[in-house]
């Protein structure tokens, strides 16, 4: 796997800080606009992925290493089990949205109908730790894969 | 035809008619028969969750543990593939 042209190399250097940017966007307006925590990470993962193939998987490794994706996803999987867990403590039930109606961030309610983004409770919260989880999962599929491939044709040539 | 083919058949004629039947009751399209709760959920998102996007309030906070079995879905799935596909080259 020895990665792409020029031109390919320089389009995706190009795109990639915009494509993170709208991915980010989304996951952080999930309670806002359509989108959320796994929509927005799976458009940046698809970045991540432009430049996994636009250069190669060991370009890649010098700089992402499998084990810093893994502990990324468990991070995001567990914050988000911890943030329901809270809901325990602090509110009614799992899963109860705790910081509505309080004077925290995000505890805003919008009842002008304005979109604020100061508003949702533990929702945007949810949706940060859904897409840190989805970025890092499905990125480290796509890794993984990229990497088996690139020690098979080594061996093969 | 053999028993077994009498038998597949037989089963897949009652299973027709039962789901010719069942299109047949359906209540119309976009006009549903319950609607206390897709009601409820409409007046009360903003002031119960916050959120603007009644989609993501429904999805993070009515209805958090389908979220829940989601992410493990896909936990499972990375955890699958990354077994399967790592330590190959020894």
């Amino acid at each position: 796997m020895k990665g792409m042209s020029l031109i390919v190399r320089t389009i995706a250097n190009i795109s990639f800080p915009f494509i993170l940017i709208y991915g980010f966007y989304i996951i952080a307006h999930g309670h806002l606009t359509p989108g959320g925590g796994f929509q927005g990470g799976a458009v940046v993962a698809s970045g991540l992925v432009l430049m996994l193939i636009a250069y190669n998987a060991e370009w890649i490794s010098q700089r992402i290493k499998e084990s810093h994706l893994s502990i990324f996803e468990s991070l995001g999987a567990l914050s988000f089990v911890l943030l329901a867990f809270l809901g325990i403590i602090f509110g009614t039930a799992f899963f109860s949205n705790f910081l509505v109606g309080t004077e925290s961030l995000f505890g805003g309610i919008p009842l002008d109908g304005a979109a604020n983004i100061n508003t949702g409770g533990i929702i945007p919260l949810m949706n940060f730790a859904v897409g840190l989880k989805v970025i890092a999962g499905l990125f480290a599929i796509v890794y993984v894969m990229a990497h088996f491939i690139s020690k098979k044709e080594g061996k093969i040539a | 035809m053999n028993k077994r083919d009498l038998l597949a058949y037989s089963f897949l004629t009652v299973f027709a008619v039962f789901t010719i039947f069942s299109m047949l009751s359906m209540h119309s399209f976009g006009v549903p028969d319950e609607n206390a709760m897709d009601q409820y959920i409409i007046d009360n998102t903003v002031e119960e969750t916050g959120a603007s996007n009644g989609v993501t309030a429904v999805v993070f906070d009515y209805r958090g543990f389908d979220t829940l079995g989601e992410a493990t879905v896909l936990f499972t799935a990375v955890a699958g593939v990354i077994l399967v596909f790592r330590r190959l080259k020894k």
